[in-house]
């Protein structure tokens, strides 16, 4: 048993690419391996990654596969020999099957007696294999953005292929990817180490011999590295912690072979901008982690995470270069901050006549507009309700909502849109609840993000979603496939959350209606957010399938008694009686079904027309009726269902002892009418067919 | 006093602006690069000199380098800001196609510079290019030294809506940013552009250049005349259109003689195109284009940019 090791050597792969791509790799050799019968049992698989390598060490790799026999079975015996001389058949089948004539044996049958062979194979040395197979899964791996960098361009890459390793234990395995050989030379960290090879003198000391040229080769010790020295640079500043940021320290991971950190400061006069812009700066574009002190309010100061290990005076310098770097960008923020004030927000609502929204539709004056009438429809809705919030404040937000694209921070940093506007708003005294609900229009940006805190803010939200949705519905953009250009789904996605987590008296149909979009465009925009529903029911509250179609079958416009339902559902579905009624409800289904296709009409169910264990049912049903809808209405739905449930003896008696499709028509009809009233009424909460059972 | 000043005060070069540059020239010359002047044709980037965009056209292997003044009207704060220039200077490489040690060479441009790597932090983050206008792109790099981007490194893929083979790569040094870098300055107007052998007497990048910062945004923002803008638009265009419908007519021509296929001034209709690039930029400075009219007017110079390039790689066959 061996040890098998690929290197691949690139120039330096964008981070967000590289966690994937060392898992794809990964996959694929084990997947080679497994296929061709190379993996010893035990056998163990360990990925590395640097900016400049993905690598794979497989231990328990066998030298050769296996040496195979496969029986072959050739014409019948009687074809093949007459009077035990081999016919044209029999040599025809043994040149096949590459054995001698007589070698072929005669193999028993179910059909009767044939020829025979027995074939070996046998084992293909691993070192052939892989110099044949490996390569192609190399270059088969999947990159969001790749490259071509050879004269006439034989393969893509993420970036150029520069070096390769393969070795199985100490000897290196013939093989070429994109050009280049493979050998034992590796090469270590740029700077730390320079251009001098690595050897890798055996596959199984790779990562030790990496980190003796100045690379840590193994991702979650890097990453471990990382926090660890963040907080210890932390810890320099009394009372101090740096701020949380997963995705972060992913990146800075993904960007380091031999990481460390400093830490840096900056003037504490820039601590007057707002966070967000402070954040914005250190985190998207310098890649630092913010400080803050024990209230956890910003500290005027950052951390960087190298890539390389510097001296004294080297830090120094670095932190210098950064620290300016910093002041530069927090030096320009507020510049554009104080610049932005000169044209309160309220004055640049005309302006957005010369920011394009769509240009098929209109510029964000235009937007604003349509916004307004949207907003007004949904205020009207909450106020017939009764519902408290404070209007003014909302169209006041609605109107002021995009007039922050506008302004020079904005420009500089797009990602903070809707943030600067309320932090503006707020600047300029247009009241808290305005400043509120601009600031939090765009939450929830993602899936996992909490809904607008104010009831403005949340009716801000979906009036603008709401109205971009339809509109480009209407203009032919809605998401095919995996193409959602103008992210369409996510926006319906915030509506549906909106409204599943808000207190809001509204429904989707209310939502829908107050966009004051045609009539064909809504039912496209109908069907659209109901995939939504669908989607955040599955996939986002975890409800099983069956259970979602049976609850939005019953109902799919008051998103948050859907939902509850569903819980009431979902914690039923597992219990043996229910899964009887619901298996009856589908057994139900099926028979109208029948019957309609017979032409058999259902008849209003009369009591005399009606056998004993039919009138039971319709008793029962009857009873229950009023108790159902009355649960209905108090949406006790557990308790609704816990009662449906009891029906299960009935049911089962009636489908024993009834034949629903009785040859009289007048037993026959007043069965159908009774199983179809009984159906009706038992599915106002979820249509129980849906529920798959057994 | 801030912890920020408190810091151990870092050692400045002494080399001026200058000699930053002659360093970065020497070093690529002698590996072989031709060295070329500044075009003299105003142009928003290095990339769309033509010994750029047309010499990365086609199978003949080339190196170039040359500083180029690019300018960008809607970038001029008045001379005011410390960091923003309505024109810089990009030292623009081209390496057709690229010797497999391009990275290393790189990295040895920047110790030509009089950078010691060891005492500091250099990443390669992921940068995609990409000029619509011109219909090239590439993938690349924005190369960060101690959080500063101070080179774009770009891997060549299309230029002017053709593919390359072979790609070429595109190194991009922003030297103000490296000499303000480098000699530790916190304005670029203070950067010590050039400094007498014997009097030791500075001068900066101020006095060479802050009055045209000046003036240029004043005309670029406020008294470049609109409608006499768009008419250069219109009048350059229309004597590229011309050329470009004779160029692809004799072009595609198997008749004509290689002789006239390859005296075509396409050369000079390329420059045509980069006037109407220039004129967008300043009409865009004024204000003078609505978002909605953008997309339009990129496409019609990408019409002339794109048109091109194909003349010019067909003629480039033909020869």
């Amino acid at each position: 048993m061996s040890d098998f090791l690929l290197e691949i050597g690139l120039e330096e792969v964008p981070a967000r690419m590289i966690a994937g791509a060392e898992a794809e790799l990964g996959k694929r050799v084990n997947d080679l391996l497994t296929r061709e019968r190379l993996l010893a049992p035990g056998a163990r698989l360990t990925t590395y990654s640097t900016p400049r390598r993905l690598a794979v060490l497989a231990e328990g790799v066998l030298a050769k596969q296996a040496d195979a026999e496969e029986q072959l079975t050739g014409p019948s015996w009687k074809v093949a020999f007459q009077d035990g001389a081999p016919t044209p058949a029999a040599q025809a089948f043994a040149k096949k099957a590459g054995v001698a004539v007589d070698d072929l044996k005669k193999v028993e049958t179910p059909k009767g007696e044939y020829v025979g062979a027995t074939v070996k194979r046998p084992g293909r040395a691993a070192a052939e294999i892989l110099a044949s197979e490996l390569p192609k899964e190399v270059l088969a791996i999947y990159w969001a953005k790749n490259m071509y960098w050879r004269a006439a361009k034989p393969e893509r890459f993420v970036r150029p292929v520069r070096w390769v390793v393969a070795l199985m234990d100490s000897d290196i395995a013939p093989l070429e990817i994109a050009g280049i050989a493979a050998g034992n030379a590796s090469r270590g960290h740029r700077v730390l180490h320079g251009d001098a090879p690595v050897i890798i003198g055996a596959a199984k000391s790779y990562k030790e011999t990496l980190r003796a040229a100045s690379v840590v080769v193994d991702v979650a010790e890097r990453r471990q590295i990382i926090r660890k020295a963040l907080d210890a640079a932390t810890r320099t500043v009394p009372g101090a912690r740096w701020r949380e940021d997963e995705a972060l320290v992913e990146t800075v991971t993904h960007l380091t072979e031999w990481p460390s950190v400093i830490l840096g400061d900056f003037e504490p006069e820039y601590l007057e901008l707002p966070e967000e812009v402070l954040v914005t700066v250190m985190r998207d574009h310098q890649k630092y982690f913010a400080v803050e002190d024990a209230n956890g309010k910003l500290a005027p100061h950052f951390l960087a995470v190298l890539n390389t290990q510097a001296s004294a005076e080297g830090a120094a310098i670095i932190r210098h270069g950064n620290a300016r770097v910093l002041r530069a960008r927090f030096k320009d923020a507020r510049f554009f901050w104080d610049f932005d004030q000169k044209i309160p927000l309220v004055q640049r609502f005309e302006s957005l006549k010369h920011v394009t929204f769509q240009k098929e539709l209109g510029s964000y004056y235009w937007k604003t507009e349509q916004n307004l009438a949207a907003a007004s429809a949904l205020a009207a809705e909450l106020q017939t309700d009764g519902a408290a919030f404070d209007e003014s404040a909302l169209f006041k937000a609605v109107e002021l909502a995009k007039t922050d694209l506008t302004t020079e921070l904005v420009k500089e940093f797009t990602e903070l849109q809707g943030i600067i506007g309320g932090l503006y708003v707020r600047a300029q005294g247009l009241g808290e609840r305005v400043a509120l609900a601009v600031y939090e229009q765009y939450t929830p940006a993602s899936i996992e993000d909490a809904i607008p805190s104010t009831v403005e803010g949340q009716l801000l939200g979906l009036a603008d979603r709401i109205q971009t949705i339809t509109a480009m519905f209407g203009i032919g953009n809605a998401p095919t496939g995996s193409k959602d250009p103008f992210a369409l789904r996510r926006a319906a996605n915030a509506i549906v959350k909106i409204l599943a987590e808000s207190e809001l008296p509204l429904t989707l149909g209310d939502v829908l209606a107050a966009s004051g979009a045609e009539q064909a465009n809504k039912e496209q925009v109908s069907a659209f957010l109901r995939e939504r529903l669908h989607f955040y029911f599955k996939d986002v509250r975890g409800f099983a399938y069956d259970v979602v179609n049976a609850v939005l079958a019953a109902g799919a416009d008051d998103v948050r008694d859907a939902a509850a339902r569903a819980e009431a559902l979902a914690a039923v579905r597992g219990s043996e009686d229910f899964a009887a009624v619901s298996a009856a409800c589908k057994r139900i289904k099926n028979i109208l079904r029948q019957a309609e296709e017979k032409g058999y009409n259902p008849a209003q169910a009369k009591l005399g027309e009606l056998a004993l264990e039919a009138i039971d049912l319709w008793h029962r049903s009857k009873e229950m009726e009023p108790k159902i809808a009355k649960l209905r209405e108090q949406r006790s739905y557990r308790d609704a269902l816990a009662l449906i449930a009891t029906l299960r003896p009935t049911v089962d008696t009636f489908f024993d002892k009834v034949m629903v499709l009785d040859p009289d028509e007048k037993i026959r009809g007043a069965n159908l009418g009774l199983i179809d009233e009984v159906l009706r009424s038992f599915s106002t909460i979820a249509d129980f067919s849906e529920i798959v059972t057994g | 006093m801030s912890a920020a000043q408190a810091a151990p005060r870092v050692k400045p070069t002494s080399l001026t602006f200058q000699d930053l540059l002659f360093r970065l020239q020497r070093f690529w010359a002698e590996r072989g690069c031709v060295l070329q002047q500044p075009y003299d044709v105003e142009v928003g980037a290095g990339t769309m000199a033509p010994e750029t965009f047309l010499r990365v056209l086609g199978p003949k292997p080339y190196r170039v380098g040359y500083a180029q003044p690019s300018r960008r009207p809607a970038d001029g704060r008045y001379g005011e800001n410390p960091n923003r220039l309505f024109k810089h200077t990009q030292f623009q490489l081209i390496l057709k196609p690229p010797p497999v040690n391009v990275q290393e060479l790189y990295l040895e441009s920047l110790e030509a510079m009089g950078i010691d790597l060891k005492h500091h932090d250099l990443k390669f983050e992921e940068d995609n290019w990409e000029w619509p206008a011109g219909g090239a792109w590439g993938v690349g790099w924005q190369v960060m030294l101690d959080g500063l981007e101070i080179t774009q490194f770009t891997y060549f893929q299309q230029c002017g809506g053709l593919d390359l083979d072979p790609i070429c790569a595109e190194l991009t040094y922003g030297m103000e940013r490296i000499a303000q870098f480098l000699q530790d300055v916190d304005s670029i107007y203070d950067i010590v552009w050039a400094r007498d052998p014997e009097t030791g007497a500075a001068v900066t990048y101020g006095d060479v250049r802050l009055a045209e910062e000046l003036q240029f945004s004043v005309y670029n923002f406020e008294m470049a005349d609109v409608p006499r803008l768009w008419e250069h638009f219109n009048s350059y265009e229309g004597e590229a259109q011309a050329l470009l419908e004779q160029a692809s007519a004799l072009l595609t021509d198997e008749h004509a003689s290689p002789k006239a296929k390859k005296k075509f001034p396409l050369l000079a209709t390329y420059e045509l195109a980069l006037k109407c690039s220039n004129l967008f930029n300043l009409l865009d400075a004024r204000g003078a284009i609505s978002v909605t009219e953008r997309v339009g007017v990129i496409a019609r110079i990408r019409a002339l940019a794109v048109g091109v390039a194909k003349a010019y790689a067909l003629q480039q066959e033909a020869s």
